[in-house]
């Protein structure tokens, strides 16, 4: 009974803590790109802007929710739904501190790996229920692109599961005890970040966006909250990336001094930090070139980095 | 790929410089002593209209935002009986200000004129007119002109000698 409470409250502490921090990010991105960009961002709504949240909140929920008349109802609707759903969930096997875990997973990397390879759904069926030419070329990049770079995720992380012995998140985390993975394996590190990137579909890899190209990509057709679900969806994968970037490669909860949490928190902050400065700093590549990206460099480098670090567990013994 | 980064690094030190945001109604911005704002009709430096309706400002303007009708006093002085300019048309390109003989029309560093209706924004002569001479403030039109008003006869104005009698043989 009392474990049944605590894992309760557990859930509901990651659930508002994720979509908190989900919310937070519309304002710390623009906050950011602002800084990097000599000015200022949204500063107006109350103290340095924070309220900005609210009242974007306040704006979407006021717009007009509508469906168009062409579109596929019932999967259009279901769309963004998939995406928050599928990102949403990997928080649960994600240790945030030594006992602060929704459920322990001995399989929680695959579990991780096969939400977000379901992402690809949200996306692609967005584009193709909407029923016009931008939004389908957006589900189609989108498509190709997530189904490529999640052969090189998984890849990736194969270094790191030679390495501790386990598909657990948990004892993935214990095993960097002596070293973080991000040493040893520093190129599963590199594949994985711009995989993640690629995953999310963030700006550099926003191609099924683009907005220079196909109006908004897949979510042209979309207004109110259910853009707002896209959102929100795009947030959440920038926080669930850059959780697991810190559970994987830095020592997720561990550290001197501040408490577990805290630990896992700063590093998570880093990372989204650093994924917003790669939106500001880096332009879109040509669509031929993220998927000769994908499959000439990212792929021999993981396939590399796997052969390296089993030749030398092998010589090890 | 060393550019990647390197275009990383460049970008993340902007961090550390200062943001080009002017937080206007905190801050003010400031202008250019040319800037040009909102256009006023200034005055002669006795305290009279400069404006001598002669409608090259309403010809020069492109978009014709301006529109006035000329008429005289007893004293022989032309002045715009009514002198309307359209700011909600207005580009401030300053060509009246060029155009303008007696420097009575005038662009000034002012660009805070929002209104809520569109009405609102045609200036009458009420509106447009100042108290005082503007960019120039010893210029008088009549003091150096040679038509004749009231109380200066042809002839009379600064730098301009008496009229020659054309029918005097004389030198």
């Amino acid at each position: 009974m009392n474990e049944t409470i605590m894992r309760l409250l557990m859930i509901a502490v990651v659930l508002g803590g994720a979509l908190f921090i989900a919310s937070g990010l519309i304002w710390l991105e623009r906050r950011l790109l602002g800084l990097w960009q000599d000015r200022y961002g949204p500063n107006r709504v109350g103290p340095f802007g924070t309220f900005q949240v609210v009242a974007d909140m306040i704006k979407v929920f006021t717009k007009e929710d509508w469906v168009p008349p062409f579109a596929d109802k019932a999967v259009f609707v279901l769309a963004p739904a998939v995406i928050v759903a599928t990102i949403l969930m990997p928080f649960a096997v994600i240790p945030f501190a030594p006992a602060m875990q929704v459920i322990n997973l001995n399989v929680g990397l695959l579990f991780f790996l096969a939400m977000s390879a379901l992402g690809v759904y949200s996306v692609t069926l967005a584009g193709w229920s909407s029923a016009s030419k931008y939004s389908l070329l957006g589900g189609l990049r989108a498509a190709a692109q997530m189904l490529s770079y999640e052969v090189f995720m998984g890849l990736s992380l194969v270094g790191v599961v030679l390495l501790s012995g386990s598909f657990s998140l948990g004892r993935i985390v214990e095993a960097q005890q002596g070293l973080w993975f991000c040493i040893p394996q520093f190129f599963g590190l590199v594949v994985f970040v711009i995989a993640g990137v690629a995953e999310t579909h963030r700006l550099p890899f926003d191609l099924p966006e683009a907005e220079s190209e196909l109006v908004a990509g897949f979510h042209s057709e979309y207004s109110g909250m259910k853009f707002g679900m896209f959102f929100v969806g795009e947030y959440l994968g920038v926080t669930l990336v850059s959780a697991m970037i810190t559970t994987l490669f830095f020592g997720g909860w561990m550290g001197p001094l501040l408490p577990p949490v805290v630990w896992f928190l700063l590093k998570t902050f880093f990372f989204i930090c650093f994924f917003i400065l790669l939106r500001a700093s880096l332009p879109r590549p040509r669509y031929d070139q993220l998927m000769a990206l994908g499959w000439k460099v990212m792929l021999p480098l993981s396939l590399m980095n796997i052969v390296i670090t089993g030749g030398i567990l092998l010589a090890r013994g | 790929m060393i550019s990647i980064l390197r275009t990383i690094w460049k970008v993340f030190l902007h961090l550390f410089r200062k943001r080009v945001t002017i937080r206007y109604p905190e801050e003010r911005p400031s202008l250019a002593p040319r800037w040009r704002g909102r256009i006023v009709l200034s005055r002669d430096p006795d305290g009279g209209e400069r404006c001598v309706a002669c409608y090259l400002c309403a010809v020069a303007c492109p978009v014709d935002c301006i529109s006035l009708q000329a008429a005289e006093d007893e004293a022989g002085r032309r002045y715009p009986s009514f002198f309307r300019i359209n700011f909600s048309r207005c580009i401030f390109c300053g060509f009246c200000e060029e155009a303008c003989p007696t420097y009575a029309i005038q662009l000034t560093p002012d660009f805070e004129m929002c209104e809520y209706m569109h009405r609102n924004l045609v200036h009458e002569k009420e509106d447009l007119l100042i108290s005082g001479p503007g960019k120039y403030p010893e210029y008088s039109f009549y003091r150096v002109a040679g038509l004749a008003i009231s109380g200066k006869d042809k002839g009379e104005a600064e730098n301009e000698s008496a009229p020659v009698d054309v029918k005097d043989l004389m030198p």
